[in-house]
């Protein structure tokens, strides 16, 4: 049913955990399945220098929130706000299509951890 | 490590005993007599029809006109319930909240056809109230439908209890035993059950063969219309091979099974509850089928758990909400009042009579192992508040 690279996400997933004193957090709850995503970001001049994530769900909310990560390090907020849902599971190669809602938490969890750390830094 | 296979998964169903596929065999390329024939072949097919029937009506105490082979459960509980529909034209129909889909989405229909369905509550071990059930009962009532066993929590109802109360109002009673057939003691008569499902592949025989016990003096309309098959109930030449497989599976089921997987379930129980913290036993202790364990793991979801046993050989099942298509969690989870959170965290392992001690602690190892690692990475942990507002649309 899964990926290859859903698989190898799933099964050892990156940058999980938290950041001690972290620039921004975004949490998130999916109302459709129940799965809740945090999102902890670290900020230097504009650039995501580090991002944890810490993930209740599915082995889809799992790999994508880990290939979230991977897609926003060292990118700046402006390019990490423009990741997709599609570009997440395009670069897992593909989700089934009743997970996609899943590709869609992760993106909305970096979303608003940029965002809560412009609002501080208003 | 050796890679070891190891499944529990018997509530979905079993594998197939090597002594059942054996004496079906002889039914495809030898005699495969169509039993409504009238040569040698035919006689042979009709006579281990007969045979096989009075075989499975011994079990349960039935007369061998009393059962009805058909394609399995689903079948059964279908031709059972819009059998006695069908038959009234009108009426009023009592099932609870916590039926296998088959015996749900039949009320369901009948539902849009003009009966009435009343879907009893369960408490939170599963168990329906007798006295909400008596006070269900009007004079519109033609059926009662309550299953014996629950296949995802395991609770047994107390079906001669029901069964009494359905003879005191004059109501038909059908049961779906399908999960508790030989694992459970059965007696239709003591029971006072009119209809009861049965199949074979939960107990080790043959998929796609089951019965329905149909009492005597009950009628029914049948579903399958064609030839005068099994007493003019079930038309289609009979799945002669199933049959024998089904029959001999009932055969090979033996009491001290029962006593050797209630205590393996109960081993497994208390593994997990002493090695692993923060879990909730889901259905009944003491009321529970003998091969059934159903366990939430707080903080974690049940999917991911899964698929990590089963990269381990481990096959159970799961009644989170990321697991079904509908993206809702089980239905009987709900029922017992599960917070969403809990219910996603939830497994099922359902042991057979092949399941070994050795099994048990291969499972409990990996899966201490594999809870500890995803509560790692989980956002939830004790005393947390879970606030995610599930839309959770009704499903009955
Ligand atoms: C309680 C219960 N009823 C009915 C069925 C359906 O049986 P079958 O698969 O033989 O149609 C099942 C099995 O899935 C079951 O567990």
């Amino acid at each position: 049913m899964y990926s290859k690279e859903v698989m190898k996400h799933f099964q050892e997933p990156h940058n999980m955990g938290e950041i001690k004193n972290p620039d921004g957090i975004g949490k998130v709850g999916n109302p459709m399945c129940g799965d809740l995503m945090e999102v902890y970001i670290k900020v230097k001049k504009n650039i995501i220098t580090d991002i944890k994530v810490k993930t209740f769900g599915c082995v889809a909310a799992i790999a994508t929130s880990s290939m979230i990560t991977d897609l926003a390090k060292g990118k700046s907020l402006e390019e990490a706000k423009k990741i997709t849902r599609d570009q997440v599971a395009k670069s897992l190669k593909g989700l089934p299509k009743i997970k996609m809602h899943c590709s869609n938490l992760a993106a909305e969890g970096l979303y608003k951890a940029i965002e809560n750390y412009q609002k501080k830094t208003k | 490590m050796k890679y070891k296979e190891v499944y529990l998964d018997n509530g979905a169903t079993t594998k197939t005993d090597s002594k059942v596929l054996e004496v079906m065999k002889p039914w495809f390329c030898k005699n495969y007599g169509n039993s409504s024939s009238l040569h040698k072949k035919g006689i042979h097919s009709k006579e281990t029809l007969e045979k096989s029937r009075s075989i499975i009506a011994k079990r349960i105490n039935a007369l061998p006109e009393e059962i009805i082979f058909t394609t399995g459960g689903s079948e059964s509980n279908n031709l059972a319930i819009k059998g006695v529909a069908q038959i009234h034209k009108t009426g009023h129909i009592i099932t609870s909240k916590i039926e296998h889909p088959s015996v749900i989405e039949t009320c369901k229909f009948l539902r849009k056809q003009g009966f009435e369905i009343t879907f009893l509550d369960v408490n939170k071990d599963g168990f329906i109230n007798l006295k909400q059930l008596e006070n269900s009962i009007t004079k519109r009532t033609i059926l009662v439908t309550i299953m014996h066993a629950n296949n995802e929590i395991g609770t047994i109802q107390p079906i001669e209890k029901i069964g009494k109360l359905c003879k005191e109002k004059q109501v038909l009673f059908h049961t779906d035993a399908v999960q508790s057939f030989t694992k459970e003691k059965i007696d239709v008569k003591k029971a006072n059950i009119d209809l009861m499902s049965l199949s074979a592949h939960k107990i080790h025989g043959p998929k796609g063969v089951g019965a329905l016990y149909k009492k005597k003096s009950v009628n029914i309309e049948k579903q399958i219309h064609g030839g005068h098959q099994e007493q003019n109930l079930r038309a289609g030449t009979e799945n002669i091979a199933g049959i024998v497989g089904f029959t001999k599976a009932v055969q090979l089921a033996k009491e001290e099974h029962i006593k050797k997987m209630t205590e393996l379930r109960d081993m497994l129980i208390s593994n997990i509850q002493q090695e692993i913290p923060d879990t909730k036993l889901n259905g009944s202790r003491e009321k529970r089928l003998c091969n059934n364990v159903n366990i939430s793991f707080k903080y974690v979801e049940g999917e991911g758990v899964l698929i990590h046993l089963d990269l381990k050989g481990i096959a159970v099942s799961t009644g989170s909400a990321c697991s079904s298509q509908n993206l809702k969690p089980s239905h009987v989870l709900m029922a017992i009042g599960l917070r969403h959170d809990i219910a996603h965290g939830s497994l099922r392992f359902t042991l057979s009579r092949f399941t070994t001690k050795k099994d048990i602690d291969y499972v409990v190892k990996n899966l201490k192992e594999i809870i500890k690692n995803l509560r790692k990475i989980s956002p939830l942990q004790k005393n947390y508040k879970y606030s995610v507002g599930v839309k959770d649309k009704s499903y009955w």
